[in-house]
């Protein structure tokens, strides 16, 4: 195989042009590269969140006066609870157990009165401790409320309040702290990630199992010119995945983009880079298309899902997983995407994140042009 | 011979690695040795497994030999350029999906070849293959006589002295394999050579050159006349009578001084082991066939007894108009494609009946819908008077069935693969056990009984799946293309267990594409093109096709028919 092929460019465009007709004549192409990203970013945007709403709160007062009716009455507004009345703890425990309420909340005897005289307040709260996420988000919230209706009340009866340092909160970046807001954009690094690394996975299995690799190996072409020209409309229908997975973040979720459209191009290649050339890898080394979709789930989705700091923080894992995180390329991909809707153009964070998954891509490739030999055996 | 040779390959070995831990290596080449001077067309023949692809692929540059040299083109294979070798490999390497226009056009850019630029070569390869029609069709809904054209051109666009074809003709019906044969020896033209594979050795005696392969040895090379030679003054011919053909045939077989006999024509061909004619004054001693010649090769002196799996069945001889396998109107449809029409027959106890056919033309549909392992569009089917709509688990007791392909477990023993069959067909206890042992016994089975299935030799595992079938000694016989790919030795020891065991009354029904194995069915229905085209004994068939001028032989009459049905194809389109 000579260094410099004169025809080159005319078998390499063979290849690319039947790997289109092959897409365009399959309409598995289709449902993987439309389908399954729409479903994917419903599940992410819609139907999986982080956040606690209405959460079914049951109230027992005991105190019955104006003061305890006016704190049952701020929590009925606050939209992170939703109040069921009971006359005693005894008569809600029952929702309690069949799951129907996530927590009762006690006014004891004394609440007006203890408020007035400045005597040490004791609302109790009691929680489900099966449902550890929820527990701590309702007493967080159910914390904050009772301060911040002390404060009110403190100031309308005129009562000094201790504390002069308040705290002011801001969310930057993400006002509502709105989960969705930080989970599309990782649900599009999942899709791209799946999308990916499925696609690729398949090709070259696909070759190897019909015996039509045989036969192309038999021509004069390339190894690497192989295996981009293969590589090229799939990274085009992976942009293009990409792009729909934009559209349906800013335009069906309401998500900003501060970023620019250049900058997203450059990330998205570099991360489809890298993982088109895993799942080419692993369908060469497989050569079996099975094989190969359970090792690109296996080894591009989940991973994905799990150790790019998508769903858990990478901060808070064990170390030697957060070792593990570092050989994800959706780690490299998911802050950067984050920061591309929401933020804008953070070159400092993007250029070592493109360099990177650049690696991960001429990595993977040259791996592959390695595993695919001209031996058929 | 002055000039290079193209190919030249010296004591090239290769030996692969056994499939499981635990399997022997196996050597699929040993010592080979050839040379091929320009414009020569090479037959590499032999059974299945014999070194054939593994040879193709060393010569394409595709597979590593472990040992010895190979120059293809004058220099070494390492360095080759690939633009100078079309290789069409054994799966033909198309893409079913994609259009013929597509595959073609894939593969000239590949080898250089720019479609506009050559139109005159694209019209060429059209025109040489008949597929000029057929440009937007998708290659995998080509008939397969097509299909095998259109691989040929996708690996000889670019017009390469050496082309090399693994098994172009193989499964096809017998017009297309004649065609195929010619495309290849327009496209050789002066100064170009082509190497092609198969395992019939009667294309042998058209290549100018033989190479035979057995078990990656050489057991010949040289003019396909040279290997015939091996039996020549061994051969003789003796006129048959229709009734009690097979019988004779058996008969013959049993004899100590014969290696091998046919039903050939009209006739019974012998080989005979020391070259003395059998008894009886009627045989005239006639020229050796090239497959003739391999079997006085293969020959190791061994000599057949009765069949003593066929023994064990019992005698039955049910009423003179009691079907042992009927079908009637079997019909069956993929969306708009018909796979099998209309197809009906049946078949008596005891007669052996042959669907035969092409790959494709709708011969397994038809055994699979009485096998019941497919549900018929319209039309029904009975084996053994059992309905295979309302009756399938007790029609499907009373058959044996051989798959094409070897389907008993790689990984079990030979004995724990025919406790398994035993118990799938309802023997329990003692009752299985003496199945097994009879089995074993009548096929000589007992040295591999606790040897991995997967292990076995061709020949041992061609008689255990027969052993396997037979194991409840079922009153019909469903045998899916038996013997394809198989040595001359291994097919007449087949044969000779079916004959017994048709002998017994049991019906056989066989689906082949060889014209050899046809021979031996007491009637045949010829199925082209997904409807039936003919019926009859293999007698009749040769008369029906001699009208039209002395055809002889059931691949003539196959022809003769096959070519009427294109022509009132042709006349209703």
């Amino acid at each position: 195989m000579s260094a410099r092929d004169p025809l080159l460019w005319r078998r390499a465009g063979a290849i690319r042009a039947k790997e289109w007709a092959q897409v365009w004549l399959d309409p598995s192409t289709f449902g993987l590269v439309v389908l399954m990203p729409l479903i994917l970013m419903f599940l992410f945007g819609s139907a999986v969140t982080l956040d606690v709403h209405g959460t079914r709160t049951g109230v027992v007062d005991q105190d019955h006066t104006r003061a305890s009716r006016e704190f049952i009455n701020t929590l009925s507004r606050n939209s992170y609870f939703r109040i069921e009345e009971g006359p005693s703890v005894a008569a809600l425990e029952r929702g309690m157990q069949t799951g129907a309420l996530r927590g009762i909340v006690v006014i004891p005897d004394g609440f007006e009165t203890g408020l007035v005289r400045l005597q040490p307040l004791d609302v109790q709260l009691i929680t489900d401790g099966s449902q550890v996420n929820t527990a701590t988000f309702l007493t967080g919230h159910l914390r904050g409320a009772l301060k911040e209706w002390v404060e009110a009340e403190a100031g309308e009866l005129d009562i000094p309040v201790t504390p002069v340092l308040k705290i002011l909160p801001r969310y930057t970046y993400n006002p509502g702290l709105e989960s969705r807001y930080m989970l599309v954009p990782g649900a599009i690094g999942i899709v791209m990630a799946m999308i990916g690394s499925l696609l690729t996975a398949l090709i070259m299995a696909r070759e190897y199992e019909r015996g039509t690799m045989e036969g192309l190996l038999a021509t004069p072409i390339s190894i690497p010119a192989l295996v981009l020209s293969k590589l090229i409309p799939y990274y085009v229908l992976g942009l293009a995945s990409t792009a729909l997975c934009v559209v349906v973040a800013v335009f069906g979720y309401g998500l900003p983009f501060h970023g620019s459209v250049l900058a997203l191009f450059l990330i998205a290649s570099a991360f489809l880079a890298a993982v088109l050339g895993q799942g080419l890898l692993i369908s060469a080394g497989t050569k079996n298309q099975f094989v190969s979709t359970q090792f690109a789930l296996l080894s591009g989705f989940l991973p994905s899902l799990l150790l790019s700091g998508f769903l858990f923080e990478i901060d808070s894992m064990p170390t030697a997983i957060q070792w593990l995180t570092y050989i994800v390329p959706a780690r490299y991909l998911i802050p950067s995407l984050q920061s591309v809707f929401l933020v804008g153009d953070v070159w400092k964070l993007f250029l070592p994140n493109i360099a990177i998954l650049l690696l991960f891509g001429g990595f993977f490739f040259l791996r592959v042009t390695r595993a695919i030999t001209r031996r058929i055996a | 011979m002055a000039e290079a040779p193209l190919l030249r390959l010296e004591n090239v070995s290769k030996r692969f690695k056994g499939g499981r831990r635990g399997a022997p290596p196996v050597q699929a080449l040993d010592e080979v040795s050839l040379t091929l001077a320009p414009g020569r067309l090479l037959g590499l023949v032999g059974p299945d497994a014999g070194g054939k692809t593994t040879l193709m692929r060393i010569m394409a540059g595709l597979v590593e030999p472990d040992s010895g040299t190979v120059e293809v083109l004058g220099g070494p294979v390492a360095t080759l350029d690939r633009g100078l070798v079309g290789y069409m490999p054994q799966s033909g390497a198309l893409y079913a999906e994609l259009s013929v226009r597509q595959n073609l056009e894939l593969y000239a850019r590949l080898r250089g070849v720019e479609p506009r630029d050559s139109p005159e070569r694209m019209d060429q390869l059209y025109r040489l293959t008949g597929l000029g029609a057929f440009r937007d069709r998708p290659s995998g809904k080509l008939s397969g006589g097509m299909r095998q054209k259109l691989a040929v051109a996708c690996a000889v666009v670019a017009a390469p002295p050496l082309i090399l074809l693994d098994e172009p003709s193989v499964g096809v019906d017998p017009v297309s394999r004649l065609e195929i044969w010619q495309l290849a020896q327009e496209l050789a033209g002066p100064g170009r050579s082509v190497v092609w594979t198969t395992s019939i050795l009667e294309d042998a005696e058209r290549c100018d050159e033989v190479l035979l392969l057995h078990d990656g040895q050489v057991r010949y090379a040289g003019p396909p006349a040279g290997l015939a030679q091996r039996a020549s003054g061994k051969v003789y011919f003796a006129p048959l009578s229709d009734a009690g053909r097979r019988q004779t045939l058996q008969a013959t077989l049993e004899l100590p001084g014969v290696i091998t006999a046919n039903i050939v024509g009209a006739g019974l061909r012998v080989v005979s082991r020391t070259g003395a004619a059998p008894a009886g004054d009627h045989w005239q001693p006639v020229p050796a066939t090239a497959e003739e010649g391999f079997a006085a090769t293969l020959d190791d002196g061994a000599v057949l007894t009765p069949s003593a799996l066929a023994e064990a069945f019992p005698l039955r001889t049910g009423g003179e108009n009691s079907a042992a396998i009927a079908a009637v109107g079997l019909t069956r449809r993929y969306g708009d494609f018909t796979a099998a029409q209309d197809i009906s027959f049946t078949v008596a106890p005891g007669e052996i009946f042959g669907l035969l056919g092409p790959n494709g033309a709708g011969k397994s549909t038809t055994f699979r819908m009485l096998c019941g392992l497919l549900a018929p569009s319209s039309g029904r089917g009975t084996v053994a008077g059992r309905d295979l709509l309302t009756a399938r688990a007790e029609a499907r007791e009373a058959m044996g069935y051989m798959p094409q392909k070897f389907s008993l477990y790689g990984d079990l023993t030979v004995a724990a693969n025919l406790k398994f069959v035993a118990g799938a067909y309802g023997l329990a206890g003692s009752a299985a056990s003496a199945a097994i042992e009879r089995v074993v016994g009548a096929l000589g089975l007992e040295p591999y009984f606790a040897t991995g299935t997967g292990l076995l030799p061709l020949g041992i595992k061609q008689r255990l799946a027969l052993g396997a079938a037979v194991l409840h000694t079922p009153p019909v016989l469903f045998l899916d293309e038996p013997t394809s790919g198989v040595d001359p030795l291994i097919r007449r020891e087949f044969w000779h267990h079916i004959n017994a065991i048709a002998a017994r009354g049991t019906a056989v029904l066989v689906t082949t594409h060889f014209m050899d194995e046809a021979e031996n069915c007491d009637r045949l229905l010829l199925v082209n093109q997904s409807e039936a085209i003919a019926h009859g004994t293999p007698a009749e068939l040769k008369r029906h096709a001699r009208q039209g001028g002395a055809a002889a032989t059931l691949e003539d009459a196959f022809i003769a028919l096959i070519m009427a049905q294109r022509a009132s194809a042709g006349a209703a389109a």
